[in-house]
């Protein structure tokens, strides 16, 4: 959802391009759904998030909320069949992604935009050293010779802090410990210097000392490069650390979007309220935790009206029967705040904490 | 803690060998998994250990549960050292010692029943229900642990991943025991489910009177569930306290580290926080550094630290809340912005 209201540009919805500073990539009304044998899962409904250069979105939900699969769409590698993309559109550097073919799409995944998985043991192929993972980059899509794409897989591990780059390279991945192999998908990501990145929650495997180490270095790479970055993450705890601004998904579909200090400050919704108010705090000690009651809903069967309607404590008629839209959030007084949505009709109650 | 803890482990040692030869088993040296943890647990008391992956606290579970021998010192509950039993005396000690473990996805029979499953425990201890009131047994179990009563004939995956960790936790619960060791047991669910299963380990806390031992690289869940908080390093117990002192005033470097390196979901804080980043990654429990574990990633190191061993002691400088148990040679108050 690109949010950036600007007086000069009237769209035709509440949302509106700032054309002056066209969006790195910009999503626009994405749906994916799985066609099981159980039945059509339907895991992104509607999703709509933009980002610039160097700018940090981060792509908050739970496991089934569809924040991978967006990335998946977005990134060309969606499993198909049974994954199949059945509306919207993808647009990168202003061409729609969707539009191409798959030869085009392969040149610009690696090299224009590149990802970040969560495992790096699993990401990595356990029988070619990483010299030759790291060069392959170069090798593939520059067609350097074996020596020079050596040379830049040793540069690339420097770049990343590798220590002893150079004796390292020819080591396989079961060799390096968790934090040093993200650290190794992290540089071939970086490879041929890609306009965006999605860290598909790139530290949850590590440990909080090792992540806060990989964390430091994504963001510092990004602002060198001046790179978009998607962050997908259930973490709120990293999110508040690096996001310029959030999109909180649930069941398919954001639920809000919000720059990352207005969204701590003062939620919009009910669920990420929920998700806020389950994080343990000091003055809360001894004293039950809020849960948000129920379950994630199953994506075969999204309840009708909003998804969330079935555990949301402000759930009322219309929310049972009318799928919210985004709301654009405005103060009391009517002014708009910029880059916020919400998909709650009681958006101004909950912005009000009523 | 004046009366006597209810499960005390006096300088437990756990080293899984690594061995050469055939003739004579030669030992070439050993991990060095836990390497000399004290502490005690009270009745009713909630303690929380925390420590990065590979620092030996899944581990120290498994000893305590008696599932690894230690390899030398005590674990003595209610006075008596079970680490050496066996048999039937190992048996009825057990029934009073029981564990949740992490993956609800992996640890629960997917060929068996909900029946089943929370209904195994008294096959092995037929004392605790005879057979006629196994039924209702375990219909009250479910109905404890907040899952529908007449879900007994349904199978784990028939359940997400909460409900299954229910499930874990009513089969823990059915032989009444009084010390349940919890192995991270909220880290596989999402977070809007994660308060929901807290709350429930709060609650039969209450009714049942547990003791528990709650193992979690979270910690701000930690905090919020112990009493006291014991911080591991590389085998090594390297501070431990009550919550308050643990982590408003934390003493051994580490526990700092640790602390500071935690995310706050709060973004105001970004630019105000004093985070320490340590460099590199914990040493091999094999070959871990001489002297002070953690002094290879240390920016308070000094000469000293590699060739003495700190002790877990009350440092005698120190006053207040500060005074309570630390091993760093250097250990003092720093002031760190907590969750």
């Amino acid at each position: 959802m690109s949010t950036s209201v600007s007086s000069a540009s009237a769209g035709s919805r509440a949302d509106t391009v700032d054309s002056s500073d066209a969006p790195l990539l910009q999503v626009n009304d994405l749906h994916v759904e799985f066609r099981t044998r159980d039945g059509v899962a339907k895991a992104v409904n509607g999703v709509d998030y933009s980002v610039r250069a160097g700018e940090t979105l981060a792509v908050l939900g739970e496991s089934g909320s569809g924040k991978s699969v967006t990335a998946q769409a977005i990134m060309g590698i969606l499993d198909s069949p049974p994954g199949h993309i059945t509306g919207g559109e993808i647009i990168f550097k202003g061409r729609d992604l969707l539009k191409l073919g798959s030869e085009d799409r392969r040149q610009i995944r690696g090299a224009q935009m590149a990802m970040i998985f969560q495992d790096a043991l699993s990401s990595l192929n356990p029988v070619h050293t990483v010299g030759a993972q790291l060069g392959e980059m170069y090798r593939v899509h520059k067609g350097s010779s074996r020596k020079e794409a050596t040379a830049k897989a040793i540069e690339l591990m420097d770049r990343v802090r590798i220590p002893a780059a150079k004796d390292r390279v020819n080591d396989y991945p079961h060799q390096f410990s968790g934090g040093m192999r993200q650290r190794i998908m992290i540089a071939m990501a970086l490879a041929l210097e890609p306009d965006l990145i999605i860290a598909d929650e790139p530290t949850t495997a590590l440990d909080v000392t090792v992540q806060a180490q990989v964390m430091d270095l994504l963001a510092e790479l990004q602002a060198e490069y001046h790179m978009g970055l998607i962050l997908i993450t259930h973490d709120l705890g990293v999110v508040a650390d690096v996001a310029d601004k959030i999109a909180v998904m649930y069941a398919g579909r954001i639920v809000e979007t919000a720059p990352v200090g207005e969204l701590y400050a003062r939620p919009a919704h009910p669920y990420t309220r929920g998700l806020l108010d389950s994080i343990p705090r000091l003055d809360q000690k001894g004293q039950e935790l809020y849960a948000i009651k129920g379950l994630p809903p199953n994506l075969l069967h999204i309840p009708a009206g909003c998804a969330f309607n079935p555990r949301c404590p402000r759930a009322q008629e219309i929310c049972r029967q009318e799928v919210p839209r985004l709301f654009q959030v405005t103060e009391n007084d009517g002014t708009e705040l910029a880059g916020r949505g919400s998909a709650c009709f009681f958006w101004k109650e909950t912005l009000n904490g009523e | 803690m004046a009366e006597q803890p209810i499960l005390e482990v006096k300088d437990l040692v756990k080293h899984y060998p690594l061995s050469q030869g055939v003739l004579f088993r030669k030992q070439t040296g050993a991990v060095k998994a836990v390497d000399g943890v004290s502490f005690a647990l009270g009745k009713g008391e909630t303690l929380g250990i925390v420590g990065e992956s590979g620092c030996g606290k899944s581990t120290l579970a498994k000893v305590l549960m008696n599932l690894e021998r230690a390899t030398s010192g005590q674990v003595l509950y209610k006075g008596e050292d079970i680490s050496r039993l066996s048999g039937a005396a190992l048996k009825a000690v057990r029934r009073n010692i029981q564990m949740v473990f992490q993956d609800p996805y992996t640890s629960l029979n997917p060929r068996m029943t909900v029946g089943d499953i929370i209904g195994e425990p008294y096959e092995i201890h037929p004392e605790v229900a005879p057979k006629g009131e196994r039924r209702r047994a375990v219909q009250d179990l479910l109905d404890v642990v907040g899952l529908n009563p007449e879900y007994i004939n349904r199978y784990p995956h028939q359940f997400s991943g909460g409900q299954r960790q229910r499930i874990g936790i009513a089969r823990g619960l059915a032989l009444k025991p009084e010390i349940i060791i919890c192995d991270e047991p909220v880290s596989a669910l999402d977070v809007s489910v994660q308060a929901q299963v807290i709350n429930l380990l709060d609650q039969l806390q209450k009714d049942f009177e547990l003791s528990y031992m709650f193992i979690a690289h979270d910690l701000s869940i930690v905090r919020h569930i112990s009493d006291r908080v014991g911080v591991m390093y590389l085998g090594k117990m390297v501070e431990i306290g009550s919550d308050l002192e643990i982590y408003d005033h934390a003493t051994h470097p580490y526990t700092q580290a640790l602390l500071s390196a935690v995310p706050v979901p709060d973004p105001t804080a970004r630019e105000t926080r004093d985070r320490i980043v340590l460099s590199g990654d914990i040493p091999s429990p094999a070959n871990p550094p001489s002297g002070c574990r953690f002094r290879t990633r240390c920016w308070k190191a000094e000469d000293r630290c590699s060739t003495e061993v700190p002790l877990l002691a009350v440092p005698s400088l120190l006053s207040g809340p500060a005074a309570h148990a630390s091993a760093c040679h250097f250990a003092e108050v720093r002031q760190t912005v907590t969750t």
